[in-house]
């Protein structure tokens, strides 16, 4: 099919919008973070003046790369939890017959709409009764709580779509059961699993409410609460560079994950979502 | 959809099986339960019981401050709520951080949605650059609009020429923060609309095109009725999380200059004045709110899937 030039324009137009209204944001921060202190408050949009002090300014406070070494334990570590008992739950959801199972994913659905603030208040009071206030299994079980929902939802669509009957006709091929599963039904499944993993993971490294509420000392404190509230080199200076490197950081494995998996991204949220 | 999703049900004999469960279907079942339940009671555990204990806190005068004067005192914190213009006040606020966001969202996701699903070069390099602020954490992209805004740091008052700080009227910090919201999570309302016009089929269009209709007619005409369903899922999605607002609220200026909403009002409570009782009775009213919310929506989608949409 040949285009026209005057189609060709159009979507140039529509594109070029698209991408300087998604990285508008992205290049402010990334200059801010580069900008000389000097020269913070002048309002350009690319900096003036170039430094890295910002950059080795956060990487010699414990405050961030304790938080960093926070977000991301706690991150995988409750998307590693929530993918497995997301993967049993969707299993049976999506492959056996079983009397409510509608229940569960309604059940899900219903979690999945709560408001985080309506449950911060009786953690906060729980956590510091038995313990859990300011550590890691403070966070990752309520990311879990919420991850879980959505875990199950994006699987249970993937596994659906899975042929299963392949898994009968490699035992029937001569086949174990185990080599079945693992030679034939995990390598289908497993493109699912991994988009499950990301979407979660990304919900997990996003959170702020649990954070702020729920953690207040380096010991647990994830990056987003921790940036909200870097103090500044004195007390008349905002910590403008600092948090603006310290941004930059935490968007960069965001980046990444969303560039070189985009098609999974979409292909995910589109699966977990329609059929909801 | 619902076709796959019928073939691949399980292999279990089909007829009679209510009354007469075969040692397999019995089997089947327990297996189906116990792989579901670890997930179930962790949901139930983290959700379920904190609503409950926030309610039953709700109805307490408990005071982390005060200790000594815990008591129950029935639905009083209720009464303080309601009663309290500051309470209506951030309904109020909430309502318009909802409302202006999500109607914005959805023309400019639809758009977006268009675009992703019709471009005819570059697809993979536009799908994921306008993927990127979904996946940027929401207390960055809040930051970075803050900084923009800012009267000594930012470029948009340098761009405007702006004199004073844009930041400290209440017109200019909602114009921001709304600024803010829908660039982080268009892309979010646009994926999900895409995934209903996949659903969308290309004959209907080359079908309506032979008969004469335009762009915008079949786009009115086709294209909105097929993606209802869509449309609907999308808008109760973006609308519970709207009217959550907590992050961007809370990094822009924490509630001042008359942008507080309901969930940094709980916040404040519960967590800098330590009034759990009254804190709660917030949290309980927002939880309320939402589900409201939720089941005006859900009562819309049986409206709306009714002709043809009753995929499930």
């Amino acid at each position: 099919m040949k285009r026209s030039p005057r189609e060709i324009t159009g979507w140039s137009a529509a594109i070029a919008i698209v991408v300087i209204a998604s990285l508008i944001p992205i290049v402010w921060i990334i200059s801010l973070s580069f900008k000389d202190p000097s020269t913070i408050a002048d309002g350009s949009f690319l900096p003036t003046k170039w430094t890295w002090t910002n950059y080795s300014g956060i990487f010699k406070q414990s405050l961030f790369t304790d938080a960093l070494r926070n977000s991301i334990g706690i991150a995988l570590i409750a998307t590693l939890i929530s993918v497995v008992l997301a993967c049993f739950a969707a299993y049976a959801i999506a492959r056996l017959d079983f009397p409510g199972k509608r229940l569960i994913l309604v059940f899900a659905l219903a979690i999945a709409m709560f408001p985080p603030i309506s449950i911060v208040g009786p953690l906060y009071n729980m956590w510091r009764n038995i313990g859990l206030y300011d550590t890691w299994p403070g966070l990752i079980i309520p990311y879990m709580t919420f991850a879980l929902p959505l875990a199950i939802f994006t699987l249970s669509a993937f596994f659906r779509e899975i042929p299963w009957e392949l898994e009968q006709a490699a035992q029937v091929d001569g086949a174990t059961p185990f080599q079945a599963f693992f030679k034939v039904i995990a390598p289908l499944a497993a493109p699912g699993v991994f988009t499950t993993a990301i979407l979660v993971f990304l919900f997990c490294w996003n959170d702020f409410v649990f954070a702020v509420s729920l953690t207040s000392t380096s010991k647990a404190e994830t990056v987003p609460a921790a940036i909200a509230s870097f103090p500044g080199a004195s007390q008349f200076t905002a910590p403008i560079g600092s948090i603006a490197a310290a941004a930059v950081v935490v968007t960069i494995p965001i980046i990444v994950i969303v560039l070189l998996f985009q098609r999974r991204i979409v292909a995910g949220l589109t699966a977990g979502a329609v059929k909801g | 959809m619902s076709a796959t999703a019928a073939t691949n049900q399980p292999v279990t004999p089909a007829p009679s099986r209510k009354r007469h469960l075969t040692e397999r279907a019995r089997a089947e079942r327990r297996l189906g339960w116990s792989l579901v339940a670890p997930a179930g009671i962790v949901m139930i555990a983290v959700s379920i019981y904190p609503i409950v204990y926030a309610f039953v806190l709700s109805l307490q005068r408990a005071d982390l401050r005060f200790p000594a004067a815990n008591k129950f005192i029935g639905l009083d914190n209720y009464k303080t709520v309601l009663t309290s213009p500051l309470w209506w006040q951030d309904v109020w606020h909430t309502v318009v951080l909802t409302v202006i966001p999500v109607s914005l969202e959805l023309v400019i996701g639809m758009a977006l949605a268009l675009i992703m699903h019709r471009v005819i070069f570059g697809r993979g390099p536009v799908r994921a650059i306008a993927l990127i602020p979904y996946g940027i954490v929401t207390v960055v992209a809040a930051y970075s609009w803050r900084y923009a805004w800012e009267a000594d740091s930012g470029w948009i008052p340098h761009l405007l020429g702006l004199k004073s700080d844009p930041l400290t009227s209440t017109f200019r910090s909602y114009l921001a923060i709304i600024v803010s919201e829908v660039w982080k999570t268009t892309p979010f309302m646009a994926l999900l609309l895409l995934g209903g016009l996949a659903l969308v089929p290309d004959e209907l269009h080359e079908a309506a095109k032979v008969d004469g209709a335009t762009a915008w007619q079949r786009f009115w005409r086709i294209t909105i009725p097929l993606m209802k369903p869509a449309i609907l899922v999308a808008l109760l999605f973006r609308t519970l999380d709207a009217f959550r607002i907590f992050d961007t609220v809370y990094i822009f200026n924490q509630g001042a200059h008359g942008t507080e909403t309901v969930s940094i009002l709980a916040y404040n409570q519960l967590l800098n004045r330590l009034n759990l009782g009254l804190g709660s009775a917030v949290s309980v009213l927002i939880f309320l709110m939402v589900a409201l919310i939720a089941f005006l929506f859900i009562k819309g989608f049986g409206a709306a899937a009714a002709p043809g949409g009753g995929e499930r």
